[in-house]
């Protein structure tokens, strides 16, 4: 009798036991065979050997990792991408920043209205968008180009297109809702009275915002930087179309190698070296954050 | 002269008056109760004297100088907030030290009055501690420190202890008082709690839809309602339409079967208005039957169905035995117990 009971609480237990993995088999399997697999994939690829008239060879050599370490052309490569990623963060920071806390003090109707208009953005293709930019800026034919050529301010075409001004620009633009967003949610989270708190001790308007605001939504700024700079280092679209074929960053060089010279194994390594360089960027600044403000806003 | 002088101050948003022609004079070194129900103006009032917000008409007055001209910055008046608003990313003593900063006391003197004053509220060895990490009743005494540090002409409470649970709250209001008493400084309490304002203040001024009600000391405001508003608000009583009647030689005062010499002067039906400890049980007077007992521990509480409606009797527990539910009582007090007011119950 107790034993019966004995076993039949043992297969309740087991079942409980199980009852969590069965459940989140599915996503398991899907993760499992959309992400990890791939990506395993890409990285034995990087150890593979390839040539114009042989192809891919599944052998384990480390060409290309070597080519990627020694030539300065891939030095070159990574560098501008970082630093193009490193200056649309700080821009992004900089006006993302003030524009958020505008954007919380206006009242009810406009405050919706102006989201709409910071997220707007989102809804339409990063391609569009910087295919806008090029619209503006290309070349003799570009609008602005034309207006102030036409108006004699100018004598020559602004260089904006295959520059990496015009990649921090555009980047920068299409990056602002994410920091926008991110700071705007550190600002819910402010006390509705604490700016009067400091006006009733005798602080400035000037010694709220430095010594009161912007401490309290600096979490929000550094969140929004690690998100602007992983989505910049990554970015695609918008190197592609402004910096073109002549300006590479190291997401259209792998694009490059896969497709266009089909050396897939270098172009493997020069994709898991991004995504390892943005993986210790991240974990490695996020972890800076988490000691620096632990203490203040568990 | 009065310390801090409201003179007939209004405020509108839009169309609607939240306060309408106030009017008040504050002593030095007063404790002030602004007593009304959520909506009634009192935190709007607040606002203005702090300056977070502007009044529409009327003047407010600090030792006799126009305190509206004034930047909110540069008034001097301590405040603790409802929520506290503490600094969360500094320390209790950084939080207190604050306004000393910003008026540039030297560091020396800051320190010594950062620890002075959290050592008054009771926070002595707190200093490094961050807001997050201290209870509720913690944080509230750093705002306090905070508002007191700068020396306040006068200090501000905006509902300060409702977020705090019933027995720490009680345990604050003795100890404010005993603060407030000690450094002398003129004190406005934004309340909605009665007990809250009668226990800690010299005046209630009691509020409602924008307008003031009664301006008086809690026994005042308690013992002689002058509305109906502040008689119903300030604790319990018990409301009878009563008439006058001439028909014998002297005027008496009559509600069903009681009745008292009518004082001088009074016509018409009044509203009788008696507070339910005041009454007791006799031999003559209202006629009423027990609806329900409960006892209280200190006190019993009953529900009377009286000849002018429902009443409530509450008597102290002093061991002699009581009526029960369902008995035929009646219900008698001092005429010096209840307060008149024109016109019959509504």
């Amino acid at each position: 009798m107790s034993a019966a009971i004995g076993a039949a609480s043992a297969t309740a237990d087991e079942r409980t036991k199980r009852a969590p993995w069965v459940l989140a088999a599915p996503a398991l399997m899907l993760f499992f065979g959309v992400l990890v697999i791939p990506l395993a994939m890409t990285v034995m690829l990087s150890f593979h050997d390839w040539g114009q008239y042989k192809g891919i060879e599944p052998v384990f050599i480390l060409k290309n990792w070597h080519e990627v370490a020694t030539d300065p052309y891939y030095a070159e490569m990574f560098g501008r991408t970082f630093r193009i990623a490193a200056l649309t963060t700080l821009i992004t920071a900089v006006l993302g920043a003030p524009e958020a806390y505008i954007l919380n003090r206006m009242s009810g109707r406009w405050k919706s209205f102006f989201l709409l208009v910071i997220l707007g953005p989102l809804l339409i293709s990063v391609v569009a968008r910087t295919l806008g930019w090029a619209l503006l800026f290309g070349g003799n034919n570009g609008l602005v180009n034309k207006l102030l050529m036409s108006l004699g301010l100018i004598g020559s075409p602004l260089p904006f297109m295959f520059t990496e001004t015009g990649m921090v620009v555009a980047l920068a633009h299409v990056m602002m809702p994410f920091m926008v967003l991110s700071v705007w949610a550190a600002l819910q989270r402010l006390d509705p009275q604490i700016e009067n708190a400091a006006l009733s001790l005798g602080a400035s308007p000037l010694t709220i915002i430095r010594r009161i605001v912007l401490p309290q939504i600096m979490p929000g700024v550094l969140s929004g930087a690690i998100i602007v700079f992983s989505l910049s280092a990554s970015a695609f679209a918008t190197p592609a179309i402004i910096g073109g074929r002549r300006l590479k960053v190291a997401a259209t060089l792998a694009y490059d190698e896969f497709l266009n010279t089909l050396n897939w194994p270098l172009g493997a390594a020069v994709a898991v070296l991004l995504l390892v360089a943005l993986v210790l960027i991240v974990v490695g600044s996020n972890a800076l954050i988490e000691r620096r403000y632990a203490e203040v806003f568990r | 002269m009065a310390h801090l002088e409201l003179d007939r101050v209004s405020k509108q948003f839009a169309a609607q008056t939240v306060v309408d022609d106030f009017s008040l004079a504050v002593g030095k070194g007063e404790f002030v109760s602004f007593l009304g129900p959520s909506g009634c103006g009192k935190t709007t009032t607040l606002q203005m004297i702090a300056g977070f917000l502007d009044p529409s008409r009327g003047a407010i007055r600090l030792e006799g100088k126009d305190l509206t001209a004034v930047h909110p910055a540069k008034r001097g008046l301590g405040i603790v907030f409802q929520s506290y608003a503490l600094f969360p990313h500094m320390t209790a003593a950084e939080n207190v030290a604050f306004g000393l900063e910003m008026r540039r006391v030297p560091q020396a003197e800051c320190r010594e009055r950062v620890r002075a004053t959290l050592a008054m509220v009771g926070l002595a060895g707190y200093e490094d501690r961050y807001p997050r990490r201290m209870s509720g009743g913690q944080q509230q005494r750093v705002a306090l420190a905070r508002a007191l540090v700068i020396r306040p002409s006068v200090l501000l409470l905006d509902e300060p202890l409702s977020n705090l649970d019933a027995k720490l709250r009680e345990g604050m209001q003795i100890e404010l008082r005993q603060i407030q008493r000690t450094i002398g400084t003129t004190t406005i309490l934004v309340t909605h709690d009665q007990n809250e304002a009668m226990s800690l203040s010299d005046r209630i001024v009691v509020m409602s839809q924008g307008r003031i009600e009664q301006i008086g000391t809690p026994q005042e405001t308690y013992e002689r309602p002058a509305s109906a508003f502040v008689s119903q608000f300030l604790g319990k009583t018990n409301d009878f339409t009563a008439t006058v009647d001439r028909t014998t030689a002297s005027a008496r005062l009559v509600a069903g079967s009681w009745s008292s010499p009518a004082p001088v002067g009074v016509t018409g039906p009044v509203t009788i208005s008696i507070r339910p400890e005041r009454i007791g049980f006799g031999d003559a007077g209202l006629a009423a039957k027990i609806v329900t007992r409960i006892f209280q521990g200190n006190h019993w509480l009953f529900q009377c169905e009286s000849e002018c409606g429902p009443a409530i009797v509450v008597r102290q527990n002093d061991g002699q035995p009581q009526p029960a539910e369902g008995e035929a009582v009646r219900l008698v007090w001092r005429s010096d117990d209840m307060s008149l007011r024109a016109g019959g119950v509504p």
